[in-house]
């Protein structure tokens, strides 16, 4: 039984009455055949056809990107939007360490099966295992095709493609080029889409900010905007918007992300029906930089690729004043080797935050603020020598160095666990369409591949086989059920109502006059969210949680403050509207925990947890996918069961 | 620490615009100048003074968002470093620091110290890219690469695009960023047939968007990336092998 105050708080926002959701999986076939089954069966557009389709593609990052350069050369009319100056800044373009592939070339006995094994593993048990056997599949052309756009992955001395490990497996398929993978895969899908663009096929719309989706006839048919340039709002109609518009981490004010990345556009779909699904499922990266003060804004993230050379350790004695370098190795704990001898330093990410969040919060935690944890090259560097560790590692090296003032080739670099990777997001099904008709979803925007925890340098690889290999597919079935019908005009009447409801509601915010900006909300909400709805989660802090969030959602409607105008270049409100969103998506993601009533991958809640601390998952009464409707203020769960043919769940053991 | 401020400040780009003076108090050594600039916009606002605008996104120096000018050099004080890892410690307590957007006749002024840099694009737009179509790539692994010649081309796919090297060149040159992915692309074996018409057509888009190079080095001090002087090399080269192969041949 729940105790009473949280049945309180879940029973003013939840009920479970939504009726159980349907994958659309095919179920006919084995899950490793699915996606071929699936091809065969959707229908197509000729193509002298195609051109009559408008597909709307919100975000030009890997995903994004992908899909809009793909439907481009195929012929569709693209049209692609972005609120960056330029498609190639999408947030794809920080990811460091690598893209996985299952292509099984080595002899270390990888294989499509492991990669699925592992990644149903590795976000425990919480996937569409369908989903995860097309991501396999799909992989081994994604390096194929991004090689021959231009991005230089590293080669081996002999001329063939180099491949290194990362945390939750123990072979080697991550393709990589040095710590800079996702700008080099984000550079090259930017240059395929300017492609398109210079052969007309896609319409590129930068400095643009999606403010809402428009469904008519129930069916998604188009977008408004706003142009950040000049605060002019307008629609945009066509027969099928894709939203792959990254995740919401952001939400946490300081966390890994860039600092634009928000969740507005999934939300305002949200709004309108899109369901979202698993929203309190965040990754904290494990080896992120500590907060080192107030006015830090972010926290900046070290690829886990590092600690495929790095240890991690901790002081043995808590508290330990000493430098690093004066602690005698039988006083240092390296307690990943300890705990996890199969994988050590290179167990998932989830179980590594949880052990440093362990160590810091029993005293060992080092640095000024007692808030982090050596990750230490010393005995990598004479194995190896600098030079080998520094091409391997090198620009990583310099990052930390610059922001910390410490060479971690001569004392151990200090990391933390920080907020970074949404697996949850829209809900969508097997051919990545959302409940809404017409409404696609690719890449970090949606949710299905990493279930409650994501490999690492599976990110990089979801983007672009939804951008590349998914979507170009699935979209093509759908419009073809539409040939003969033209997009909506834009000067359709219910095409302006909703231009004109988004313009109420930017003028809403502006018209709040109070006495504080935006960013102030924003820190306070993060703040919330690390302390109730972080590394670790309780019923008692969530509870608590949301009622603390409403409370500061009310404040911000009372007292928030507007600089400037609408009708301008304006990053305040900008801001201001994203926080609106983030307010109501910090509720969700607490009462999703909340509700969530097992721990499993980086979803830990407290009350469920096995005599050695490990995650207690609960697959009787938790198999399922939570998907969420709002109505009104409240919120309505859908179930969409998980089952799991080819990988038998199990408890997740890497030790 | 304490720093007194010169700021840009222009309504948009018609406006005129001009410097106004602020100062910023209470802000650590290891804090980054954009992080100075959170934390004046936070009181500008509680003042209800219009915050100063400036393009920044993901603060780990790989977007190439960010982009100011500080106390005339672009990015500010610290060789080869983005403006969002500029840290205040380059800087003396009370120190007066002029901040204005990147300068540059390419580059309009949007707000304050942001700046259009769409021309950039643009070069890369008129041919900076590979014409394969997606599932149409041969396997990876059917052709080799040298170790050394992954690692040359990696050296030059550095760049970030944040166009600092223009906004540092006395002539507004863009040779630094156009050589840079030029050599990139030359080194990978699946773009050899479009070589030729591709150093033709982004030379052509840069000479008419940006100021011919005379050499002077001054981007290699500014660029966050490291591109090396060299890369400037490949302009030349890969626009004279054009030429002397004939426009659109290249085999």
């Amino acid at each position: 039984m729940r105790p009473e105050f949280e049945a309180e708080v879940l029973a003013s926002l939840r009920s479970t009455a939504g009726p159980t959701l349907d994958g659309k999986a095919p179920t006919e076939v084995a899950p490793e055949l699915a996606w071929a089954d699936r091809k065969l069966h959707y229908k197509l557009v000729s193509p002298l056809n195609r051109r009559k389709f408008k597909i709307i593609v919100v975000g030009t990052g890997l995903a994004g990107g992908g899909a809009a350069a793909a439907l481009g050369e195929l012929g569709y009319e693209v049209h692609s939007f972005t609120f960056h100056d330029a498609p190639r800044r999408a947030h794809s373009v920080a990811a460091q360490g690598g893209i996985n592939a299952a292509r099984g070339r080595k002899v270390d006995n990888d294989s499509l099966a492991r990669f699925v094994k592992d990644t149903v593993k590795g976000g425990d048990y919480r996937a569409r295992e369908s989903d995860v056997w097309r991501l396999a599949e799909e992989s081994v052309r994604v390096i194929d095709h991004m090689e021959a756009i231009g991005a230089p992955f590293a080669r081996e001395y002999g001329g063939q493609l180099a491949t290194r490990s990362f945390g939750g497996v123990q072979v080697s398929r991550t393709y990589y080029t040095r710590g800079q993978t996702g700008q080099q895969l984000q550079v090259a899908s930017s240059q395929a889409l300017l492609r398109q663009v210079k052969a007309g096929t896609v319409h590129l719309h930068t400095r643009s900010e999606m403010l809402d989706l428009i469904v008519i006839d129930g069916r998604a048919q188009g977008i408004v905007t706003r142009d950040l340039v000049t605060g002019k709002i307008e629609a945009h109609t066509a027969h099928a918007v894709v939203l792959t518009t990254g995740g919401y981490g952001n939400v946490y004010f300081r966390s890994t992300l860039a600092k634009n990345s928000n969740v507005t556009a999934a939300f305002r779909a949200h709004r309108r029906g899109a369901l979202f699904a698993s929203p309190s499922f965040i990754q904290f990266h494990p080896t992120a930089l500590p907060i080192g003060n107030e006015w830090q804004s972010k926290t900046i993230l070290m690829s886990e690729s590092l600690r495929n050379d790095g240890r991690i350790w901790v002081p043995v004695a808590p508290a330990d004043p000493r430098p690093a370098n004066d602690i005698p190795e039988d006083e240092r704990d390296y307690y990943l080797e300890r705990r996890y001898p199969a994988f050590g330093n290179l167990t998932p990410r989830d179980v590594a935050s949880r052990a440093a969040r362990d160590e810091i919060e029993s005293g060992h935690g080092v640095g000024p603020l007692k808030n982090s944890v050596y990750l230490d090259f010393r005995d990598a560097i004479a194995r190896l020598g600098k030079p080998v560790i520094v091409e391997r590692y090198g620009n990583l090296f310099e990052m930390y160095e610059h922001a910390t003032g410490e060479n971690p080739l001569e004392v151990p670099m200090r990391i933390a666990p920080g907020a970074h990777f949404a697996m949850g997001g829209l809900w969508s099904d097997y051919d990545a369409m959302s409940n809404i008709p017409g409404l696609f979803v690719g890449g970090e925007a949606g949710w299905a591949y990493h279930g409650a925890n994501r490999l690492g340098a599976n990110s990089l690889l979801s983007a672009c086989v939804d951008g590349w290999f998914t979507l170009p597919y699935s979209i093509p079935n759908y419009l073809a059920g539409l040939l003969g019908t033209p997009a909506l005009e834009r000067d359709d009447p219910r095409v302006h109502a909703f231009a004109e409801e988004a313009r109420t509601g930017v003028q809403a915010l502006v018209d709040i006059g109070g006495t504080q900006g935006p960013d102030r909300f924003h820190r306070r909400l993060g703040d919330i969210l690390y302390s109730h709805c972080g590394v670790s989660r309780s019923g008692e802090g969530l509870a608590e949680g949301i009622r603390l969030i409403q409370e500061l959602r009310r404040e911000f409607y009372a007292d928030l403050r507007v600089q400037g105008s609408s009708g301008s270049f304006n990053q305040e409100l900008e801001r201001a509207g994203r926080i609106a969103d983030y307010l109501d998506m910090a509720e969700l993601m607490c009462l999703d925990a909340l509700d969530r009533d097992e721990s499993c991958g980086a979803h830990f809640r407290v009350e469920h947890q096995l005599a050695d601390g490990e995650a207690a998952r609960d697959d009787a009464h938790w198999a399922f996918v939570s998907a969420w409707e709002r109505d009104g203020s409240r919120y309505v769960r859908h179930d969409e069961p998980l089952a799991f043919e080819s990988v038998r769940p199990e408890t997740r053991n890497y030790r | 620490m304490k720093l007194k401020l010169k700021i840009w400040r222009q309504e948009n780009t018609a406006a005129a615009g001009g410097f106004v003076a602020y100062e910023v108090d209470d802000v650590q050594p290891e804090l980054t100048i954009l992080e100075a600039l959170d934390k004046l916009n936070d009181e500008l606002v509680e003042q209800g003074d219009s915050p100063v605008a400036f393009d920044s996104d993901c603060r780990e120096g790989i977007c190439g968002s960010c982009g100011i000018t500080v106390d005339g050099r672009p990015h500010g004080p610290e060789a080869n470093t983005p403006s969002c890892h500029q840290r205040l410690k380059s800087f003396a307590d009370g120190q007066q620091v002029t901040l204005e957007p990147f300068r540059s006749a390419a580059y309009p002024v949007v707000r304050d110290l942001a700046v259009d840099r769409s021309a950039l694009d643009r070069v890369v737009e008129s041919g900076g890219f590979v014409s394969i179509d997606a599932g149409t790539a041969p396997d990876a692994d059917s052709h080799e690469v040298s170790h050394q010649a992954a690692e040359v081309a990696l050296d030059m796919a550095a760049c970030i695009g944040c166009g600092a090297c223009v906004a540092a060149c006395p002539n507004g040159s863009a040779n630094l960023y156009v050589g840079a992915k030029l050599l990139h692309l030359s080194v990978l074996p699946t773009t050899k047939y479009e070589r030729g018409r591709r150093a033709r057509d982004m030379v052509e888009t840069m000479e008419e968007e940006f100021g011919p190079c005379s050499l002077y080095g001054e981007c290699v001090e500014v660029c966050p990336a490291g591109i090396p002087l060299t890369a400037i090399a490949g302009v030349n080269r890969e626009k004279l092998r054009a030429v002397l192969r004939g426009r659109d041949r290249d085999d």
